[in-house]
């Protein structure tokens, strides 16, 4: 997995709440069973007519957040199904940060193991954020998974709170598989131990 | 010992590795799997060379991409992609040699729908799946919850999830229910009451008289939508229904593995003076048959009103509102039940099971559906589908102008050819009322069984309790 440490980026605005896994990847592009090549159709419906063309008012459309690297978005962001499409699509385009005041749960623990950083803030600071990422391609933020602050194109700082085992895992990038299987031993005991208690299992 | 939630019984019945900062390796009991999010995973194992940890463990049907009309067994029925995710998962299921129920294979459904079936699912395991439905294998007291796939290839790895405790929430449903009302409407009313991210945290013990009454059927239903209200997983504590149900499953425990299991599954319930960190309580005798108006499974109302305003909303929701209606078609104070309807879609692991379609057949028996209305009924199972024929609930449903299809998913998500065109209108059994989710530009009112039966008589969105 690639590592998230720093991240200076334009983050794009998305207030509508609850944008559902269905707007971020439609099922048809389910159907691939490769990981990658989902970015073209991240927000497909949202982003394109029936046609193809582009929707020219679509934020991700505008030129300046043609090339956003962050995602500043409302309320619940990710619910719905389950399909790790959609933040394979969100890395694919190039966003690597999402911040939101919530996320739906199975979308959220599904980010991190795709080296996507998902914050959550009060609503007051995703205001903030939100009307700095309103300003558009000029105004960078600065996110700093280290130090847990996200830097405004204004300079102002703001922190926030992330899982310590799932931040170290971003900043080293690391295979959740490969960390799982050195602790084989307490799996081996536990099936041993129930083998015995719950033979029916 | 202070007193246990049931979740908390379960959670620490499969802790097989904690760490300092809380972080557990959960233990799964059982990992089914489906099409669509497994490819990837198995493709994962290969290139790392790994195994299975417990292929017994571990069960594989196809179910979103299959298509549900005769003479599916002709691959042409498919698109190329289709059928490229269904032989992927024929080949891996083979490869890695898990459980596999095959388009051919009459056990063939909905992966929620026949875990159950087969006595796959049981009292106190932990189930996940690559799948947010997952959740509603909770009606068995099962802790089970949807995961993504990176997390379907650490499930086929090791057996096991990286997991942090939930947060305990308690939704009680008092009295009894009045006639008319249903499982699905007891469940819509509670997302309709908390909202889509009321749940996000915590684990749903749903209890109270309602709920006790409910079949196991029902129960399923409710547990199903618990992801719709953001919890991660909706539980129900086991009792005389549930082992009822599960007693005598190809997959369920025999003789004296019987006798243990149920005198474990008997101390799986929320002990007294247990804490509950959000607690939810409705009167049964206050929920109403409800419907969506809008495209978030929160946009809930009794079906006696009207469609609202935005501006009745605050914050974030009242442009949410706005395009809801505008991509509903809808005009804020129309009245619900005027709402004319294209189609009705009765199926899904939300109400795909054997009593959805009794309730069906109660409304339309004799009756036919309304002139130019599309109409069908997809089982959740081959073997629902063939107790419906056995029941003769088929012939009443074919005589009333329905289409009678093959199990699958359909129209839930519409990945197979199942869909709405645009504009199209379609009262669902389904769970998701999103913008696109049953195709481009296609409108989804969810509601029970009954009532998606009562509007395929009239034509609109109906009260049953008129047609009762």
């Amino acid at each position: 997995m690639e590592k998230f440490e720093k991240l200076t980026g334009i983050a794009a605005p998305m207030p509508l709440v609850n944008i559902d896994t269905d707007m971020i990847i439609p099922k048809v592009f389910l159907k691939s069973i490769a990981r990658t090549g989902f970015g073209k159709n991240l927000f497909d419906e949202m982003r394109y007519n029936r046609d193809g063309t582009e929707i020219a008012d679509f934020v991700l459309n505008k030129p300046q957040y043609r090339s956003s690297e962050i995602l500043v978005a409302g309320d619940n962001f990710g619910c719905g199904s389950s399909r790790e499409h959609a933040p394979w699509a969100i890395a694919d385009f190039g966003i690597k940060c999402v911040v939101s005041t919530s996320f739906a749960d199975i979308f959220f623990n599904n980010c991190f193991k795709n080296g996507i950083l998902p914050i959550v803030l009060p609503q007051e600071q995703v205001d903030l954020l939100m009307k700095d990422a309103e300003k558009g391609e000029n105004a960078r933020m600065t996110v700093d998974l280290e130090a847990q602050e996200i830097t405004t194109s204004d300079g102002e700082v703001i922190s926030f709170e992330v899982d310590a085992f799932k931040k170290q895992c971003l900043l080293e990038g690391l295979d959740d598989i490969g960390q799982t299987l050195q602790k084989q031993s307490s799996v081996d005991s536990y099936e041993t131990k129930m083998a015995q208690e719950r033979p029916w299992v | 010992m202070s007193p246990k939630t049931l979740y908390d019984k379960i959670w620490d019945a499969h802790v097989a590795h904690e760490a300092e900062d809380g972080t557990c390796l959960l233990y799964i009991d059982r990992h089914l799997v489906h099409e669509v999010t497994s490819p990837q995973a198995f493709e994962g194992l290969r290139l790392a060379g790994r195994s299975v940890h417990a292929p017994d463990k571990t069960i594989a049907v196809p179910d979103h991409n299959v298509p549900t009309t005769a003479g599916r067994e002709d691959p042409a029925q498919m698109t190329t992609e289709s059928r490229i995710q269904v032989e992927a998962l024929d080949k891996n299921a083979k490869e890695f040699g898990v459980h596999y129920y095959p388009v051919s294979d009459v056990r063939q459904g909905i992966v929620h729908i026949v875990g159950p079936e087969q006595g796959w699912t049981l009292p106190g395991m932990t189930v996940v799946c690559g799948d947010s439905h997952t959740a509603t294998h909770g009606a068995f007291g099962a802790l089970a919850h949807g995961i993504g796939t990176s997390e379907v290839e650490h499930v086929l790895a090791t057996q096991t999830l990286i997991q942090k405790k939930s947060l305990n929430m308690k939704v009680e449903i008092t009295g009894k229910l009045k006639p008319g009302v249903t499982a699905k409407d007891i469940t819509l009313a509670v997302i309709g009451e908390t909202g889509t991210g009321g749940g996000t945290g915590y684990v749903i013990e749903y209890c109270g008289e309602a709920i006790r009454d409910l079949s196991m059927e029902g129960r399923m239903t409710v547990c199903n939508m618990a992801i719709e209200g953001g919890a991660r997983a909706g539980l129900i504590a086991p009792d005389e229904t549930t082992y009822s149900y599960v007693n005598g499953r190809p997959h369920a425990p025999k003789g004296a593995q019987w006798e243990a299991a149920l005198n474990w599954w008997k101390t799986l319930y929320t002990d007294e003076g247990a804490h509950f960190d959000k607690v939810v309580t409705l009167k049964g005798e206050d929920i109403q048959p409800v419907v969506t108006w809008g495209t978030s499974p929160e946009d809930v109302l009794p079906i006696t009103g009207v469609v609202p305003n935005p501006e009745d909303f605050t914050g974030g929701k009242v442009e949410a509102a706005r395009r809801s209606i505008e991509y509903m078609g809808l005009t804020p104070g129309q009245k619900l039940t005027d709402i004319e309807i294209d189609t009705v879609f009765i199926g899904s692991c939300t109400n795909g099971r054997i009593e959805d379609f009794r309730a069906v057949a109660e409304v339309v028996k004799g009756k036919k559906i309304k002139d130019g209305m599309r109409a069908m009924i997809v089982p959740g199972s081959g073997l629902v589908r063939a107790q419906a024929e056995e029941e003769g609930l088929a012939d009443i449903f074919r005589e009333a102008g329905f289409e009678w299809r093959l199990a699958g998913c359909s129209m839930c998500l519409a990945m197979n050819p199942d869909q709405l065109s645009e504009g199209e209108r379609c009262a669902a059994t389904s769970n998701r009322n999103f913008e696109g989710r049953q195709g481009y530009k296609g409108r989804t009112h969810l509601v029970s069984p009954a009532m998606a039966a009562a509007a395929a008589l009239t034509g609109k969105l109906t009260d049953i309790r008129d047609l009762i």
